[in-house]
């Protein structure tokens, strides 16, 4: 080593590079020996500083970091202190050595990652008393936990169009958002669709869409998975903007009702109503991953359209025959055909009658049964019970070929 | 599916989609695929007229002309046996039939598959090379195999591809035909086909049947047709409504669904209905098909009700209440559960018999978890699937054979249903209606991204009718020029059967002489101008196929 290099080690200038054996590379299977808080471990090879500390129960804030998406080491909010190391090192992105000694809340660290949230509040509104995703807001939640808020100095106008881009289901406030990379990961991995990106740099650095164009024109499929992943206000959903906050929904756990993937979500429930889908990491089948319609296709649950009360025609009601009302036509003026709204025992009576004289006077195997597709296991169950046993036919089917 | 779709996603080394629109009909799995074509590099071949979305990762395009399967996968085996890649071990150990499977295999050189499908001859050399040097491959399939007359030949043949290959009973391979509805597995799994109680156990079969006789309290044996249970194959859906013609159905109950949009030939459909003597209707909209009916029942969305759906790979998933039922509506199983009541009736006074005392007769369920009780009781595949457990937790994929099984991932490890894997030889047939002077385009029907089959939820959510507002048809720029399209026009399609007008959306994502529709807009559905010509086996339509003829609107 030149001796310019030991005097630059030794005045902390440069962290001295471990050997190859000392990263684990001798041999992968090899446990690397670290320390963390004072505490030792042996961890694997090959990890991060945050893998290590996540998996043995240490807190390290982070906020570009997501587990499902490629660490960038963005944000320094989950900067450590490393002994003998000059500067605070990004643990999201930092593979672990042997013999490495880490300080997660160092009071370098602490101050580091509260300067770094302030420089994020300066260029960021203070709107949070509207904003809609208070109360789920990751930079919120670590303002909050380091006490940082916007300096005097920082920004106070608004750079950018609020509510900027047309696509119906994602709401764009690039106001808000940290430059984090979240979404332009989440759509570059799991999406795997690349309509976000980053353009310019410096101050002017921005998330946008294609090359500066409306998300559908940049070829989105609106599956949301961008908001899902914002951990700001940037990114948010429209169709449910300003209706609750997270600590005014009641999260209730399902499964999709479009396609057979079978995603699991969680509908956000108000007073009585369905108001939007979130994802559930914990989904066997598609973890954090929606499709459009999976996650904005619910408002048809709560759609006028929707029948709430049985109906019959009114010839029924009148004791009439349906043979005899076709012949004066079906749709004329005298309201046999009408839609009369009833109660459920005259519907259900009606239609037990009819089936119970059908079969008796044509046979079981005159009346046939459609089950359902968008129905439980267990209500197409029934319904299978019902041809076979109560009917006595094997007459049922559904859209399964169609 | 025989795999998972986690499993295809992480260990398939090759992808062979052919007939599904991964990215738009399962957009999540699609976004799967595409994970691993993307990390892992995996090679995919899609073989799909239509320039779907998923040939943008696809390192080959196939763009056979339509209903043309067999013959293509026929000249594809052909090239694997000639170069010596199909999986010698596996075709001697676990299946038979192979050396007629071959000959007809060898009835399909590749210059004459070529000639069939239209597909280069150097293609298929190229396809067949990726497919038997790369392993495992999976192949993932849905309505474009299947909605043919030859639909039940096309998935054995792609069966027979995978044996050839040795890629079942593998991870990463296997034959995976996406289900399109959420529970359209479940709905098959329950019974809900006329040849099947639930778990697939024979109506036919008189085991089967006085196991439910005694579980049911019903007559074993049929003495009348009003008595015991039949031993007779029901009618499908295909045939149950055009029976109604024929005098054979008075009476339809019909839950959720919606003959009338997603039926081919719409308008035989209407008149069909239009004749029934009681149609009893239970829905959550007043569909296309309400029109027909006399009885209206409201049920509920899968938001306001408990249960279970089935998905393609399998797996039981709960579905969990969140909103009480809107209005007066009620969840479907009390309503089918009170309607039962009502026809079993009095028993002093009714022909048909049932001994409530049976283990399984009575109707009365305080809950969805006392149906699934009975679900395993008598469902061997379901026979460990519980509320319970799925509330715990597990991740179950049946067959699920106790309580204490863990449920089965991939099927067909050790040996086929059958015991040995059966080659199935088969031959290209032309589809029942092709192109001719006065019809001399193909149509091909189908879903896009933002709608969902009839259209009856996706039509009232405000945001996807932002994006999707109206019937488009694909048509191809050449076809496009030559009729004047330029811009927004309208087209007339017309078939033997009925006539739409749709906007024209002008794109090479359909070959010049064939256009695309959908059936997601009652006032311009792809159905009005479908075939009603059916698999003779699976009495599926042949959706995929027809002959029609376009002309400029304005």
């Amino acid at each position: 080593m030149q001796f310019w290099m030991i005097w630059l080690c030794k005045n902390n200038f440069l962290t001295p590079c471990p050997s190859p054996q000392g990263r684990g590379g001798k041999d992968e299977n090899m446990p690397v020996n670290i320390t963390i808080n004072g505490t030792k471990i042996e961890a694997e090879a090959g990890q991060t500083i945050l893998d290590v500390a996540h998996k043995h129960g240490f807190d390290i804030p982070t906020l570009c970091y997501h587990k499902d998406l490629s660490p960038t080491g963005n944000c320094r909010m989950c900067v450590v202190e490393v002994k003998g190391g000059r500067f605070l090192q990004a643990a999201c992105v930092t593979p672990i050595w042997e013999g490495m000694d880490i300080q997660t809340h160092s009071p370098k660290a602490i101050k580091s990652r509260k300067t770094s949230l302030e420089l994020m509040l300066a260029n960021h509104p203070q709107d949070c008393i509207t904003c809609d995703v208070s109360g789920e807001c990751e930079l919120q939640d670590l303002a909050y936990e380091y006490q940082a808020s916007a300096p005097e100095w920082g920004s106070k106008g608004t750079r950018y169009p609020v509510n900027a881009d047309p696509n119906p289901f994602i709401r764009v406030d690039m106001n808000r958002c940290i430059l984090c990379r979240r979404c332009v990961l989440a759509c570059a991995e799991i999406q795997v669709r690349d309509v976000w990106g980053v353009a310019k740099r410096g101050f002017e650095e921005q998330i946008v869409a294609g090359a500066g164009m409306t998300m559908l024109e940049a070829r989105c499929e609106s599956c949301g998975q961008c908001v899902a992943y914002c951990p700001t206000g940037a990114l948010s959903n429209k169709m449910n903007y300003g209706q609750a906050r997270a600590h005014q929904v009641t999260k209730v756990t399902t499964t999709c009702s479009y396609c057979g993937v079978g995603c699991q979500f969680d509908l956000l429930v108000k007073k009585g109503k369905v108001i939007g889908v979130s994802s559930n990491p914990n989904a066997p089948v598609n973890g954090m991953a929606l499709c459009v319609k999976g996650r904005y296709g619910y408002d048809y649950i709560h759609h006028p359209d929707r029948l709430l009360k049985p109906r019959v025609r009114r010839y029924l009601l009148e004791g009439k025959a349906k043979g005899d009302i076709r012949k004066s036509n079906i749709e004329s003026s005298s309201g046999d055909w009408d839609w009369v709204e009833t109660d459920w025992e005259t519907a259900l009576s009606i239609t037990a009658d009819k089936l119970r004289a059908t079969r008796d006077s044509s046979g079981a195997d005159s009346i046939g049964v459609l089950t359902s597709a968008k129905c439980t296991n267990e209500e197409n169950y029934l319904m299978n019970k019902l041809a076979r046993q109560v009917i006595g036919t094997n007459n049922i089917d559904h859209c399964a070929r169609l | 599916m025989s795999n998972s779709m986690d499993d295809v996603a992480a260990n398939a080394q090759a992808l062979f989609i052919i007939g599904s629109n991964t990215s738009e009909q399962h957009p999540v799995f699609g976004t799967m695929l595409r994970r691993a074509i993307r990390k892992r590099g995996v090679k995919l071949i899609v073989a799909d007229p239509r320039r779907i979305d998923m040939t943008d990762f696809a390192m080959m395009h196939i763009r056979q002309k339509p209903g043309t399967d067999i013959a293509l996968l026929n000249g594809l085996m052909y090239i694997i046996l000639e170069k010596g890649w199909e999986d010698k071990a596996f075709i001697e150990e676990r299946c038979e039939n192979f050396d007629e499977f071959k000959a007809t295999v060898m009835q399909y050189p590749p210059e004459k598959a070529s000639e069939i499908t239209g597909v280069p001859v150097e293609q298929l050399y190229a396809a067949a090379e990726i497919m038997g040097t790369t392993k495992p491959m999976a192949v993932m399939w849905a309505m474009g195999i299947t909605q043919h007359i030859v639909g039940v030949r096309n998935v054995m043949t792609l069966a027979n591809l995978q044996m050839l290959l040795g890629n079942m009973g593998k991870p990463g391979g296997g034959v995976n035909p996406l289900r399109g509805q959420n529970n359209v597995q479940g709905a098959c799994d329950m019974g809900g086909l006329p040849n099947v109680y639930s778990a697939y156990q024979p109506v036919i079969n008189e085991e089967v049947r006085a196991k439910f006789a005694k579980a049911w309290g019903v007559n074993s044996d049929q003495s009348s047709v009003n008595s015991g249970l039949s031993p007779k194959v029901g009618l499908t859906v295909t045939e149950m409504i055009p029976g109604i013609l024929e005098n054979k159905i008075r009476a339809l109950y019909i839950m959720g669904e919606d003959p009338a949009t997603s039926d081919p030939d719409s308008a035989h459909i209407r008149h069909c209905l239009e004749s029934i003597d009681f149609l009893v209707l239970q829905d959550i909209f007043p569909t296309e098909t309400a029109a027909f009916a006399d009885v209206l029942l409201p049920g509920t969305s899968f938001a306001e009700k408990t249960g279970t759906f089935s998905n393609t790979e399998r797996r039981v998933q709960l579905v969990r209440q969140a909103i009480a039922p809107l209005g007066e509506s009620k969840p479907d199983w009390q309503i089918t559960a009170e309607i039962a009541k009502r026809v079993i009736g009095d028993q002093s006074s009714v022909t048909r018999k049932i001994d409530l005392d049976a283990p399984w007769a009575k109707w009365e369920y305080k809950s969805p978890t006392d149906i699934m009780a009975e679900i395993n009781a008598l469902t061997p595949s379901y026979a460990g699937v519980t509320h319970a457990r799925l509330e715990k937790g597990e991740r179950l994929q049946w067959p699920v054979l106790n309580a204490e099984h863990p449920g089965t991932p991939i099927l067909h490890t050790k040996a086929f249903a059958r015991g040995k894997g059966k080659f199935m030889p088969i031959d290209h047939v032309p589809a029942p209606e092709l192109p001719d002077d006065d019809y001399p385009m193909i149509l091909s029907t189908g879903r896009v991204l933002y709608h969902w089959h009839g259209g009856e939820m996706t039509r009232r959510a405000k945001g996807l009718m932002e994006v999707y507002s109206e019937a488009l048809v694909e048509i191809n720029p050449m076809d496009a020029e030559k009729l004047g399209v330029n811009g927004h026009k309208t087209l007339r399609v017309t078939s033997r059967r009925g006539s739409i007008e749709a906007e024209a959306w002008v794109t090479d994502r359909v070959p010049p002489g064939m256009v695309y529709a959908n059936f997601h807009f009652p006032e311009a559905s792809a159905n009005e101008l479908t075939i009603a010509a059916l698999d003779p086996v699976s009495k599926i339509p042949s959706f995929k196929v027809c002959a029609v003829k376009v002309e400029l609107v304005k």
